[in-house]
């Protein structure tokens, strides 16, 4: 059984490895070539990222005016919206642990997002970025409970699953945090339940403080402006989830995006798993403020070949994967996001009823 | 020339926040900035400001002769202090990339009565990475990181009343410490000290007009130099000959591995091997920059106990586990970065491009370095 969209005919081992040799060679030049100015844009980040933070705070204390309401508001909401995207995601895959900066390095660093830095490692890091779009073994397929692909099985509840992908946007990171226990791990047996005991603890003592922080200290400090401090808290870091929501569906779930089997993985070569990452991810267009405010996702396929590059090199290094996909005639999805984001709601309707629409 | 800058404002409001009330204030204010401290934001508008990532400023550099500078440094929160002899890990970027490298404090240790400064005084290795910049391209104003001193070569207090010291080259940096240290009040009345040092000659020997006029001040301290290139190599010998009651002397000894070695060998036959207080400055010999390709080496897995050879092209990971180690690991490909582990000594190949690396203290991804010679991880 073919996956969505038809495979193409496979490339001979020898051009797969061509292939994958001409990728290496990218990344090494990468390698070699990071240094001080790839330092300094990420310290750049941060300051900025701290500096909207500390300014949407101050704002949102005095929240009674309205127009302090709306500053405050938009550089909190920005301002989540790169720690997540731009710093979190990216520092946590190790993208910046060749500086050997303690402050700056996936071991050490933990992201204003519900669920705890080391859950989603090993959810996000391991498990997906291993596994991507492999039916059966790559989870965020659907994150459990969309049916992305037609090898997924149909079950009457995924009827509703425009219903609930849209109810999930908003709170995506709680919809992360829960996603990230494994709960389904425990019932298959992989995990124990003493295990999964202790992951809840740990992710309930930092949910604890995340929201003690957002809707009651802060409030709370605001005094007269307590209730819109606490409205523009909440309008950050649900506008928050609903962008990562986006940017995440945009680079896996557009139509173009091909699934695979688990028989197509056995003995899979550095190049073959160059060759899924390719098909297995989207990108989408736009200019610099998107390309940040994503925390350069909008290259998803350059993140999924080499995720721990660097992201502000994936834009340098696109047309150079995009030549060589023509080249071998492999597949590259790409298109503005709004064509990605309709095509990935499309995906996410055509699912959700038995029938394979495609046919 | 030595340059001095204005004290920065940073300095004295460094200072000002170390107090047990701002303490319990950056507490609480923890609870605003979680995930993040009060440090992380502190950090920005100085780095001196972060206790969670200690950092210094180098306030002035003076020559000390070919080769050699003294950096005064002026230490931000957290900074812990230092005893006499003791080193600390100082942090300099050098394109993008942090590398540690530890020096000798020369500076005596607070006495509450000064403004907070240490020194360190580091000599040039031509081929090395660091010393170069330290020594040539380091200005006033330079940030460097710094790690908590450390090390049990110290004067003691009360100091012993009878102390040799032998050193060698740049190995005079702690001994200058515990000098600085003991002149700074003056010691009980029947110390004596004697330092032998051994340098190429008058002109590239390190303090050597601060030693001179010390001894001469100083009733406590005779000074012997030894000039290698007029009088050959320091040897244990030279040692026993300039210092007759050497064995009955609190010794502290710093310079090359070979002369250590011997000073070892002598006081262990004597029995007084428990007097003598070495410090090298070179923990252990470096594996070679290009080992054969079918290198690999010994790896041994501190933690776990387990030691292995480990063929070039194998992954540490592999090794690990095949020798019954329990490592670590996630998606065995050098993705996931699950698989860290911090490298105690020696270096590695990075599987995928072939390049060699590695320093104390760098986390290693275990599935995708091989082994570039023998080394060690914290596993
Ligand atoms: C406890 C202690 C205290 C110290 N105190 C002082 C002090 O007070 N003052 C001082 O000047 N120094 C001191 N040092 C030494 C200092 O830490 C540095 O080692 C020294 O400055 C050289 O650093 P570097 O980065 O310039 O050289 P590195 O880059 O570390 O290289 C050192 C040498 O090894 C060679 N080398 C590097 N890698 C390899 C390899 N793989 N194979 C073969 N050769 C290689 C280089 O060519 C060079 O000659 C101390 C060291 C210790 C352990």
């Amino acid at each position: 059984m073919t996956s969505t969209p038809a495979a193409l005919p496979p490339l001979s081992p020898a051009r797969a490895e061509e292939f994958g040799a001409a990728l290496d060679r990218i990344r090494a030049e990468v390698v070699a070539t990071r240094g001080d100015e790839d330092a300094r844009y990420i310290r750049t980040v941060i300051a900025v990222q701290r500096g909207l933070e500390a300014g949407g705070r101050l704002a949102l204390a005095v929240s009674l005016l309205p127009p302090a309401w709306c500053a405050g508001t938009a550089m909190l909401t920005v301002a989540k919206t790169l720690e997540n995207m731009e710093l979190g995601h990216n520092i946590l895959h190790g993208q910046w642990d060749w500086m050997g900066d303690p402050a700056i390095h996936s071991t050490t660093w933990e992201f204003d997002f519900l669920t705890p830095a080391d859950a989603w490692k090993h959810t996000h890091n391991h498990l997906h970025h291993t596994y991507t779009n492999v039916v059966g073994r790559d989870r965020d397929l659907g994150y459990t409970i969309l049916r992305m692909s037609p090898e997924q099985p149909w079950h009457p509840v995924h009827l509703l699953q425009p219903l609930y992908a849209a109810l999930l946007a908003p709170v995506f990171e709680w919809g992360i945090a829960l996603y990230d226990l494994e709960a389904d791990a425990v019932t298959d047996g992989r995990k124990s339940v003493r295990a999964f005991l202790g992951e809840v603890a740990h992710l309930a003592r930092k949910a604890v403080r995340q929201c003690a922080k957002d809707y009651v200290l802060f409030p709370l400090l605001a005094g007269p402006s307590a209730l819109p401090c606490l409205l523009g808290n909440v309008t950050a870091n649900g506008l928050r989830n609903v962008w990562a929501h986006t940017v995440i569906f945009c680079g896996h779930f557009p139509g173009d995006v091909r699934t695979f089997t688990e028989e197509e993985i056995e003995d899979e070569s550095r190049a073959q798993w160059y060759l899924r990452q390719v098909q297995g991810s989207a990108d989408f267009e736009g200019g610099l403020l998107l390309r940040v405010l994503s925390g350069n996702l909008g290259h998803q396929i350059e993140h999924h070949l080499f995720p721990d590059l660097p992201s502000n090199r994936y834009a340098e290094i696109a047309p150079r994967v995009r030549r060589l996909c023509e080249k071998y005639g492999v597949p590259y999805a790409t298109g503005p996001l709004w064509r990605q984001y309709a095509s990935m709601w499309g995906r996410v309707l055509r699912h959700a009823v038995p029938w394979d629409l495609r046919r | 020339m030595p340059v001095f800058l204005p004290a920065t404002p940073a300095g004295p409001l460094a200072e000002r926040i170390t107090g047990r009330l701002a303490r319990a204030l950056l507490a609480a204010a923890g609870r605003l900035t979680s995930p993040l401290t009060p440090d992380d934001y502190l950090g920005l508008i100085d780095p001196l400001l972060s206790a969670r990532h200690p950092a210094g400023r180098v306030t002035a550099v003076r020559p000390e002769g070919p080769g050699a500078v003294t950096l005064v440094i002026r230490p931000g929160r957290g900074w812990a202090g230092h005893r006499a002899g003791q080193y600390l890990p100082v942090g300099v970027e050098l394109d993008g990339v942090r590398h540690w490298r530890t020096y000798s404090l020369t500076s005596p240790p607070e006495d509450g009565t000064r403004s907070r400064v240490l020194t360190v005084t580091v000599k040039e290795d031509p081929r090395g990475a660091v010393s170069p910049h330290l020594v040539h391209r380091t200005s006033p104003g330079t940030v460097l990181r710094l790690g908590p001193a450390q090390g049990e070569f110290v004067l003691p207090e009360p100091s012993p009343a009878r102390m040799l010291m032998v050193t060698a080259g740049s190995g005079i940096t702690p001994v200058m410490g515990m000098l600085r240290t003991l002149a700074r009040r003056p010691p009980p009345a029947r110390t004596d000290v004697l330092l032998l040092h051994s340098a190429p000659g008058p002109g590239d020997c390190l303090f050597r007009a601060e030693l001179t006029g010390l001894a001469r001040r100083a009733p406590w301290l005779r000074l012997h130099l030894h000039y290698t290139r007029s009088a050959g190599r320091l040897t244990a010998e030279h040692v026993g000959r300039l210092c007759p009651d050497w064995a009955a002397r609190e010794t502290w000894a710093c310079g090359p591995a070979g002369l250590l070695d011997a000073l070892r060998a002598r006081w262990d036959a004597a029995g007084a091997a428990r007097r003598l207080h070495v410090e090298h400055f070179r923990l252990l010999p470096l594996a070679p920059l290009a080992p054969a390709a079918d290198g690999g080496g010994r790896v041994r897995f501190e933690r776990s106990g387990v030691e292995a050879e480990s063929a070039a092209s194998v992954p540490l990971l592999h090794t690990g586990e095949a020798a019954g180690a329990v490592l670590p690991y996630g998606c065995r490909r050098g993705i996931c970065f699950g698989c860290l582990a911090p490298l105690l000594h020696g270096r590695v190949r990075d599987l995928r491009t072939g390049e060699v690396h590695g320093e104390p203290g760098e986390l290693i991804q275990t599935c995708v370095n091989g082994a570039a010679g023998p080394l060690a991880l914290d596993l």
